[in-house]
């Protein structure tokens, strides 16, 4: 597959933002019929990377050849149209226009200048059915739930007849049958020749998909190998830059004790519903146990969470704290009851990106407190710094604006947000989404921490393992329904909980 | 890359360096024009001149303008500042009227703290409007913009209502150490408005509010009371600018008390570098754009263009601000020009409000 010339070279590249050097003389290159992982901790330059080959920024050094021809583009638009076609970290579409739209904006089916509703509804299904999705393509698309929305963005690049598809973390809101079946499409069009960049944080998605793997740390190539050649924990050590025992300290870390859950329990939800979101469901959370919801995507999850915050309202059922009944009908009401949220979705929910990294970090505290009591600048920044230490948040200036910071980062902050608070039950929606494999090991040794603390958490992920080794008990979505609820203990595995999943009907995405 | 390279790029890129250099131009010009643009005399103990004039002058402009700063920066407009410059002077100017003594200080006292009181009944009424019903601010306020207008005609019965009351000539054209007055009251609330917007936390949330509302309701900030709050400070704002206008020329006409001073406003903050679509405010920028609307709005005078073209030539100056100070605009320009040089860096940082982070 690599006899060919490469379809994309990019040489010498540098790019510098104000303070920081994103990427230092870093070369590239892509082979048509290749997967190509690029991997990196966050805020290697990856996606950097990325906007500098789409034209989204310009190059301080360096050359971009497409084809051995010369390409300077000035935007993504003109990248799409000399065929090369991207799938950005972020989802970036618009969320008041229907799917189908979506998937055509900007190269709508046309007749005579009119656009061909009933064709470019027939075709968007038709591509949707290619990554197994079945959804209503005249909803609009904030309608669904972030991975749908990271799926149908998929669907839009998969469409455009490209020589070079470009993936940014797509997988980073997907559960395995989604993955698996992105994986299916990816490998039928690398074997039509078409070349694939393809970023993620998660390294077994690499060992099954990617061909060959370049390595990108502090901005700098580290090198280029095809994927057989490097093992697993070489891969790791290239990223972190040193021999550090992440992987053991992953595996070594112990299945929780079952926590105790005598007592009146921190948070009692009682047949607590919304139409057309979650039928009515049980839920009860003790001070120290971390509980994590399993399922699939567009499950649920997500949903049980915002009623409990009080993100959305609830129409139905009651919820109890400390034994008694309160209605959180507001995360005003949620948070003065000791509970904190963090939205899987962070850009559209989360940082408030032009805002410094101190300023996002201190806004639900400051908010908390009213606006009349300022939190003292010292102690902000002591709170701060603190926390950009512990979560090892790049850069570490606090100043700097959070949307200038690499995608994991800005994860790291708005966790940081929530901490300094010191919640009396987090719900954590996707917290390790778009995290390195270093971090993601931080987070759930923190997780673990505030749990011996006594913090309750609620933990929310798409990767069953990561449920499987926090979780105390484990509450299984399926099609906005808890169906069962498993203590986790020797008895309960990745399997028993597919089974639980898989026990119903065939899922859909089901608007929200 | 030399520091003094680098430092002349922070210069140039800083986002009030354009409006500073068209203020300095308009100097400049206005100078060349008529030399005697930048001296000033002592008469009766108090200074006169061009300059001096310009700041009694945008005093007005600059307290609607801090108000409308803090609307703009939740993401909201208000357009109704400039009828309630009208009904505050109007209410004020009435009360004064209906006085056997229209000099004595209670009398006047009195008669502002009435004008304000209305204005913030005002305010609050947009407040409710845009932050309890749900309206979009631009219609919530028009509809004071324009019932305003009448409520004004009302209260000061269709006529022009003239006074003659020398303390409250005084908050237009007095002078306190030398200078206006009027300058004084607009830096005293300017200096007001940052204390409570930065030594609070209120300047924080109302960045937050206008920079992601979504992400601030989940991070616990209710902003319903924020938003209702700007409304009410942008109107007390407006009525003190009301009193201004109003003491400038004794008297109160509804129709045009401030009229169109709600755009000179928007255009003020804009320029000052704060975004229409809310988030970061600038205070300090907002004077600036106050200063310079003004200073053009004199220039215009002062040249003796014909009324009927003055508009256009402050539309094309106001066009040529808000292009310079535009990314996009500067982006193209400054490519344009290194095309062979591979450091195309000052094009880029200004790009980055298209990236999809
Ligand atoms: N627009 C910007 N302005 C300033 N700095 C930026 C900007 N975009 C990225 N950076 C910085 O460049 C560096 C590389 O960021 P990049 O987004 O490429 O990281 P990444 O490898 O994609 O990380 P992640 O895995 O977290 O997505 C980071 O230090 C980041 O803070
Ligand atoms: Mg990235």
């Amino acid at each position: 597959m690599t006899g060919s010339h490469p379809v994309l070279t990019m040489t010498g590249i540098s790019k510098s933002f104000p303070g920081v050097r994103a990427l230092d003389g870093v070369d590239f290159r892509l082979f048509p019929g290749e997967v190509h992982a690029l991997m990196g901790e966050n805020g290697a330059g990856k996606s950097t990377l990325i906007k500098v080959l789409t034209g989204v920024y310009g190059v301080d050094r360096g050359t971009v050849a497409l084809a051995g021809e010369q390409v300077s583009f000035t935007g993504p638009m003109q990248a799409t149209a000399a065929g090369v076609s991207t799938v950005f970290q972020e989802v970036n579409l618009c969320t008041n226009l229907s799917v189908a739209e979506n998937i055509f904006i900007g190269r709508e089916p046309r007749r005579l200048g009119a656009v061909r509703w009933g064709e470019m509804r027939r075709r968007a299904r038709a591509l949707l059915t290619r990554l197994d999705l079945d959804i209503d393509v005249n909803a609009p698309l904030g309608s669904f739930s972030l991975a749908i929305q990271q799926m149908v963005a998929i669907a839009r690049a998969i469409d455009i007849e490209a020589r070079v598809l470009v993936l940014d973390e797509p997988t980073s809101s997907l559960d395995t049958g989604e993955v698996a079946q992105l994986f299916r499409v990816m490998r039928s069009l690398r074997d039509d020749g078409i070349a694939i960049l393809f970023v993620t944080h998660f390294l077994d998605q690499v060992y099954r998909i990617a061909d060959r793997i370049t390595v990108l740390r502090n901005g700098q190539l580290v090198g280029e190998w095809t994927t057989g050649d490097l093992p697993q924990l070489s891969l790791v050590e290239k990223m972190i830059g040193k021999e550090l025992d992440v992987l053991e300290r992953l595996d070594e870390q112990p299945r929780r004790d079952v926590a105790a859950t005598e007592g009146t329990p921190l948070l009692e939800a009682r047949a607590l519903g919304r139409r057309s979101a979650v039928a009515p469901f049980d839920l009860t959370v003790h001070a120290g146990e971390v509980v994590g919801l399993a399922g699939l995507l567009g499950s649920g999850r997500t949903e049980v969470a915002r009623l409990l915050f009080g993100a959305d309202r609830a129409d139905h059922g009651s919820v109890r704290v400390d034994g008694s009944p309160t209605s959180l009908r507001t995360p005003v009401a949620a948070i003065a009851r000791g509970i904190g949220f963090c939205s899987e979705n962070r850009r559209a929910e989360g940082i408030v990106a032009d805002l410094s990294v101190r300023e996002n970090i201190v806004l639900a505290m400051q908010a908390a407190r009213g606006w009349l009591r300022p939190i003292p600048r010292r102690r902000q920044d002591e709170l701060v710094d603190r926390w950009v230490r512990a979560l090892h948040i790049r850069p570490a200036d606090p100043e700097i604006p959070v949307g200038n910071l690499s995608g994991g980062n800005q994860q790291k902050v708005l966790l940081a947000r929530w901490l300094i608070t010191e919640p009396r039950l987090l719900i954590l929606d996707e917290p390790t989404r778009g995290i390195d494999i270093g971090a993601k090991t931080e987070i759930q040794r923190l997780v673990a921490q505030l749990s011996d603390g006594g913090t309750a958490v609620l933990f929310i992920s798409a990767e069953l393992e990561e449920v499987l080794r926090l979780s105390h008990r484990i509450a299984v979505m399926r099609d906005h329904e808890l169906v069962t609820q498993l203590t986790n203990d020797q008895s309960v595995d990745a399997d028993r909980i597919m089974q639980a999943i898989a026990a119903g009907a065939a899922h859909e995405g089901v608007p929200s | 890359m030399s520091t003094a390279q680098s430092r002349y790029r922070a210069l140039t890129t800083h986002r009030l360096f354009w409006p500073v250099v068209v203020l300095v131009a308009l100097v400049v010009a206005n100078t060349v024009y008529r030399p005697g643009f930048l001296s000033v005399q002592v008469r009766d103990g108090h200074l006169y001149g061009s300059l001096i004039d310009i700041l009694r002058l945008s005093a007005p402009l600059i307290l609607v303008a801090l108000g409308m700063t803090l609307v703009i920066a939740t993401g909201g407009i208000d357009l109704s500042v400039g009828s309630l410059c009208a009904i505050s002077g109007a209410v004020a100017c009435l009360y004064i009227s209906r006085q056997p003594d229209q000099n004595s200080m209670g009398g006047v006292l009195t008669a502002l703290a009435l004008g304000l009181a209305v204005a913030l009944v005002l305010g609050a009424w947009n407040g409710v409007l845009v932050a309890v019903i749900g309206i979009q601010p631009i219609i919530a306020t028009l509809i004071l913009m324009v019932a305003g207008r009448g409520l004004a005609q009302l209260i000061t019965e269709g006529q022009i209502l003239t006074i003659n009351s020398s303390p409250y000539k005084a908050i237009g054209v007095g002078h306190l150490l030398t200078l206006p007055l009027a300058i004084f009251i607009a830096l005293a609330a300017a200096l007001l408005i940052a204390a409570v917007t930065r030594r609070t936390a209120l300047g924080l949330i109302v960045e937050s509010v206008g920079g992601n509302a979504r992400a601030s309701r989940l991070a616990g900030i209710r902003s319903a009371r924020i938003t209702f709050l700007v409304y009410v400070i942008s109107a007390a704002c407006a009525a003190v600018a009301g009193f201004m206008m109003t003491a400038n020329v004794s008297s109160a006409d509804g129709n045009a008390a401030g009229l169109w001073v709600e755009l000179d406003a928007i255009l003020a903050v804009v320029i000052g570098g704060t975004s229409l679509a809310g988030g970061r405010f600038s205070l300090g920028g907002t004077i600036l754009g106050a200063l310079l609307i003004q200073t053009l709005t004199t220039t215009v005078y002062a040249m003796n263009i014909s009324p009927q073209t003055s508009l256009l030539f402050k539309a094309v100056v106001v066009i040529a601000v808000c292009l310079i100070q535009a990314p996009g605009f500067r982006a193209r320009f400054t490519r344009r020009r290194r095309v062979p040089a591979p450091a195309a860096a000052g094009a880029d940082e200004t790009r980055k409000e298209q990236v999809p982070a």
